[in-house]
């Protein structure tokens, strides 16, 4: 019998600032979130410089609750977990250093994790994943499909050529006037919708599994650039409606598209718009149709938070990989394999 | 007592160990490398040098800014996350401050200069007496003008720390003459033995996870939502 393996993840990468204990890379023994939102809403987004200044207000005090949480002294931990990258480089740099500061003052190893492996990985806590595997990540900055034939393989199939979904969510939610973080606002909209006004699906090329969403975008603001000539306003509600509706149709058609010629075991999605209520029931639906086991982790682990990022690190662990600490914050970071 | 100094608020790097008011090892560079991914090595290697490992620290003494807002991060970051976990105390000194605690014997008033860009600098005024710096106009952000300004209150000779100065150097002199003074090269670096000498006269935080920059100036989108506040409450 193996011994039991404690990661501490911590997770900066954006407007959370969070740390969790996770063991053996499946369970969950305490994930503590700072969120940003009521600071940065007064400016409509994440503001770079807001958030890396909060980020050095919280990270001691979330790491220090993570471990009282986990009932756990830093000894007791077998590695430190960190978000290397994408994501805003001056916000990264706060969680890598005092990723690196808490490792070395520990004598524990750091491991440099992909945001989007976390996000995949967050899946990896509700339970095992099976390859082949097709994971359809969502998020403000990710749109993509992506086969895994293993733990740490990450073969790209399809992404985004221009605005990630949840960038359009953000973007047709301030035409409609909603406040910030807009993805919920327009899911709510849809749901209590009676209605929806019918936008264009971007299928691209045929045979492809990469999206487009700044058509759509375009489409929204025409819409309501040309109500406004004649004098009247928009419904909210048939625009949110038609905008999902056209967002979830093609991410749900090409992930089935994808599940099925790659014959995968399992679909999961992961990332914040992954929290999207229209998007999963749809997802939902289909794979049970196909009878193709699919899953997607609760809320709180869609979103950004430092378990997903333990959860990865956990199986990065496992497979012997280690950081040191000239670990930079890397904010283009692509999502290579770790494994073949 | 073993002290670490860090200093990463601006372009130059200095990290040092001090123990029991003897300078153990010290280094200081000026050229433009990242510190995100120097700070920790640098600190690593002087631990390794002077034979010593993390426990063995009893203070941590950190430049707090003014000067990069990312530069003041990371020392930041770093030492209050190594305070924090190794239950030791943490100082946190102005960044103007160790620099004018470069030329402690000069007799007059001292000017550490950082620039701030498009005409500003970030900028205090100290004088040392007793063995110690006090603080005679407060660190801050000024634009050249202001701090001519108000340093022409003042008769006595004022020397001038910092490797910023040089770009202000004809203004400065042209307005205070004779009076303003240059320090040399080697005395226009922070050094983290400085550092410590301040910290070491100072108190320390009294909440660690509290801690963060002294930045001197709220960041640009918070200045902008003020700015839209006060006119929105002046239409309604
Ligand atoms: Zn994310």
């Amino acid at each position: 019998m193996t011994k039991d393996s404690y990661i501490l993840g911590i997770e900066t990468s954006c407007d959370e600032t969070a740390a969790s204990v996770v063991k053996n890379g499946t369970e969950i023994i305490s994930n503590v979130v700072a969120s940003q939102i009521t600071s940065q809403k007064r400016f409509g987004g994440v503001v770079p410089e807001i958030a890396s200044r909060h980020h050095v207000e919280q990270i001691t005090l979330v790491i220090e609750e993570a471990l009282a949480n986990a009932e756990l002294k830093p000894g007791e931990l077998d590695a430190v977990a960190v978000t290397e990258g994408p994501g805003l480089v001056g916000a990264l740099l706060i969680g890598i250093n005092a990723a690196k500061a808490f490792a070395f003052a520990n004598g524990l190893p750091i491991i440099g994790v992909h945001h989007i492996a976390g996000h995949i990985y967050a899946n990896q806590l509700m339970q095992p994943m099976e390859f082949p595997l097709l994971a359809l990540v969502v998020s403000g900055g990710h749109t993509e499909l992506v086969i895994m034939e293993g733990h740490g393989s990450f073969k790209l199939i399809g992404e985004t050529r221009d605005d990630a979904a949840g960038e359009a969510y953000d973007k047709v939610a301030r035409v409609l006037g909603l406040p910030y973080p807009g993805g919920p606002q327009i899911d709510k909209l849809a749901a209590e919708s009676d209605g929806q006004v019918v936008f264009p699906r971007a299928w691209l090329e045929p045979g492809s599994y990469d999206f487009s969403f700044s058509g759509l975008k375009s489409s929204v603001i025409n819409y309501k650039h040309n109500l406004a000539q004649k004098g009247e306003d928009v419904n909210p509600f048939h625009v949110a409606a038609g905008f999902q509706a056209s967002v979830v149709e093609v991410l749900t058609t090409k992930a089935l598209r994808a599940a099925k010629e790659f014959g995968v075991k399992q679909v999961i999605a992961a990332g914040g718009v992954a929290a999207n209520k229209g998007l999963r029931a749809s997802l939902e639906e289909t794979f049970k149709k196909e009878e193709i086991p699919f899953y997607v982790p609760p809320i709180a682990l869609c979103t950004d938070n430092a378990a997903m990022i333990a959860a990865a690190g956990s199986a990065m662990f496992i497979d012997g990989i280690r950081g040191n600490l000239t670990m930079n914050g890397k904010p283009g970071m692509l999502l290579v394999s770790w494994k073949q | 007592m073993i002290w670490l100094g860090i200093d990463t608020a601006n372009t130059p790097i200095s990290v040092a160990l001090v123990k029991n008011g003897e300078l153990l090892i010290e280094g200081t560079s000026a050229m433009a490398i990242n510190h995100s991914l120097r700070a920790m090595p640098a600190i690593e290697e002087l631990l390794e040098r002077a034979g010593l490992v993390p426990a063995d620290i009893d203070a941590i003494a950190v430049s707090e800014g003014p000067g990069s807002y990312t530069g003041a991060r990371i020392g930041v970051t770093i030492a209050k996350t190594l305070a924090w976990t190794l239950g030791k105390p943490l100082v946190g000194v102005s960044t103007l401050k160790v620099l004018a605690a470069n030329a402690l014997f000069f007799n007059g008033l001292v000017c550490p200069i950082v620039d701030a860009r498009r005409g500003n600098v970030y900028a205090g005024v100290y004088q040392y007496d007793a063995g110690k710096l006090t603080e005679i106009i407060e660190d801050g952000h000024y634009s050249l003008e202001e701090l001519i300004h108000l340093l022409e209150q003042h008769s006595s000779p004022i020397l001038f720390v910092g490797k910023d100065t040089v770009m202000h150097q004809q203004k400065l002199i042209e307005h205070l003459g004779q009076r303003a003074v240059l320090a040399p090269l080697q005395f226009n670096l922070p050094r983290a033995s400085s550092l410590i000498f301040v910290a070491a006269q100072s108190e320390p935080e009294t909440d660690v996870h509290a801690f963060v920059p002294e930045y001197r100036r709220i960041a640009e989108a918070e200045a902008n939502w003020l700015k839209e506040q006060v006119k929105d409450n002046d239409r309604g």
